[in-house]
């Protein structure tokens, strides 16, 4: 039996009314911030960026300040030959259907050159996937959706 | 994501333009990450959550409705226990958010939001009322036919999903571009609700059913 999905369609601009952000944020978790930005380069304020993990452990924040978002989560582990790594979702105004990308981290150099899902990237566009260490501990991660530096986005 | 869903680019929605990814997307194995079940907290959705007609001392303006339906995988399995969220404007046309400009009023008595666990058999079911169309500005006298949005946790991150619940034979539907972005007529189809008796409650409200297929996971129930 293979029934007909329901299509996607885009989160709209008052997403806010019905998509609260996370409350709790996780303990000794890791600060992760940066902007969601279009292909002319302007913040999208109208965008909602989610984070999960291999857990299940899962974070979301919107970007009305100024297409900003921040996240605290946890690190994960390592599994099997895959670097630790957040899957990322975001959801816009503009956008008809979720993108999907990966944070990894940039302490982890050793393991992220071992990632074969970071293996089947083109080798010019890595970088996208890998956060930068702020002087604090936190994490920046910019997401370009089109254009120069775009991020690299997977099909699920 | 599969062909039913819309293309990032769709020209006549000015909206995704500047937004809409140009590279080829990367094949994203479904691995240990892709398939965990999401953890937000259930114990927080109460059934109060799911009627958005009490949440103030009078009751809101507009045609009460009562929107159900079953969320299933493409597998015909339910999708059971997993949380559904809706948001939507009043019956004016009127969103309770500070961007919304729309020269309609506000309704004191309706905020627009909820949410509802599915149940062992899929099913959820909301109380509301009918939201009204509304202006936009993505071309010259463009108006969005009513809707409701919906988003779907499902099981694992692979089922994510947000989309709009539309009404049957809105006279809106061949002009608006977020609608028609879906190329296949049965996968379009597919966002409308039915009006159903069975769910209507006499005297009180009519009843919407809205089925939600959502893409299959490999685990087994």
């Amino acid at each position: 039996m293979s029934l007909g999905i329901t299509p996607s369609q885009t989160v709209g601009p008052y997403l806010h009314i019905g998509l609260p952000e996370s409350r709790e944020a996780a303990p000794g978790g890791v600060r992760v911030s940066g902007l969601v930005l279009d292909g002319a380069g302007e913040p999208v304020p109208d965008a909602l960026v989610e984070a999960w993990d291999a857990s299940g452990a899962f974070a979301r924040s919107d970007t009305r300040d100024g297409g900003r978002y921040e996240l605290v989560v946890a690190k994960p582990a390592r599994f099997g030959e895959q670097a630790p790594h957040l899957d990322v979702g975001v959801f816009a105004r503009g956008l008809l259907k979720r993108v999907v990308t990966r944070l990894y981290f940039p302490d982890e150099a050793e393991a992220n050159a071992a990632d074969p899902v970071l293996a089947a990237v083109d080798p010019g566009r890595r970088s996208t996937l890998v956060a930068v260490p702020g002087a604090d501990g936190s994490l920046r991660f910019d997401i370009r959706l089109q254009g120069d530096g775009e991020t690299v986005f997977f099909q699920l | 994501m599969t062909d039913d869903d819309p293309p990032y680019l769709y020209e006549p929605y000015v909206g995704t333009r500047l937004r809409a990814p140009t590279q080829t997307l990367v094949l994203l194995p479904h691995t240990k990450t892709e398939l965990a079940e999401p953890v937000y907290g259930h114990d927080a959705v109460t059934a109060a959550d799911a009627d958005l007609t009490n949440r103030h001392e009078g009751e809101p303006q507009g045609q009460r409705i009562v929107v159900s339906g079953r969320v299933l995988d493409a597998d015909g399995r339910p999708v059971r226990d997993s949380l559904v969220e809706i948001w939507q404007c009043n019956a004016a046309g009127r969103y309770r958010h500070d961007v919304d400009q729309h020269d309609a009023p506000l309704d004191p008595n309706f905020d627009g939001a909820g949410r509802a666990l599915t149940d062992s058999e899929g099913r959820y079911r909301f109380v509301t009322i009918k939201p009204g169309a509304y202006p936009w500005r993505n071309h010259d006298n463009a108006w969005r036919p009513a809707h409701i949005h919906f988003s779907l946790f499902g099981r694992a991150f692979t089922q994510r999903l947000v989309t709009q619940m539309y009404f049957p034979d809105d006279p809106l539907f061949p002009y608006d571009p977020i609608f028609n972005s879906i190329r296949d007529e049965r996968a379009r189809q597919r966002l409308i609700s039915q009006f159903d008796l069975a769910t209507t409650i006499p005297e009180q409200a009519l009843g919407f059913r809205f089925d939600i297929v959502l893409r299959s996971t490999p685990f087994e129930e």
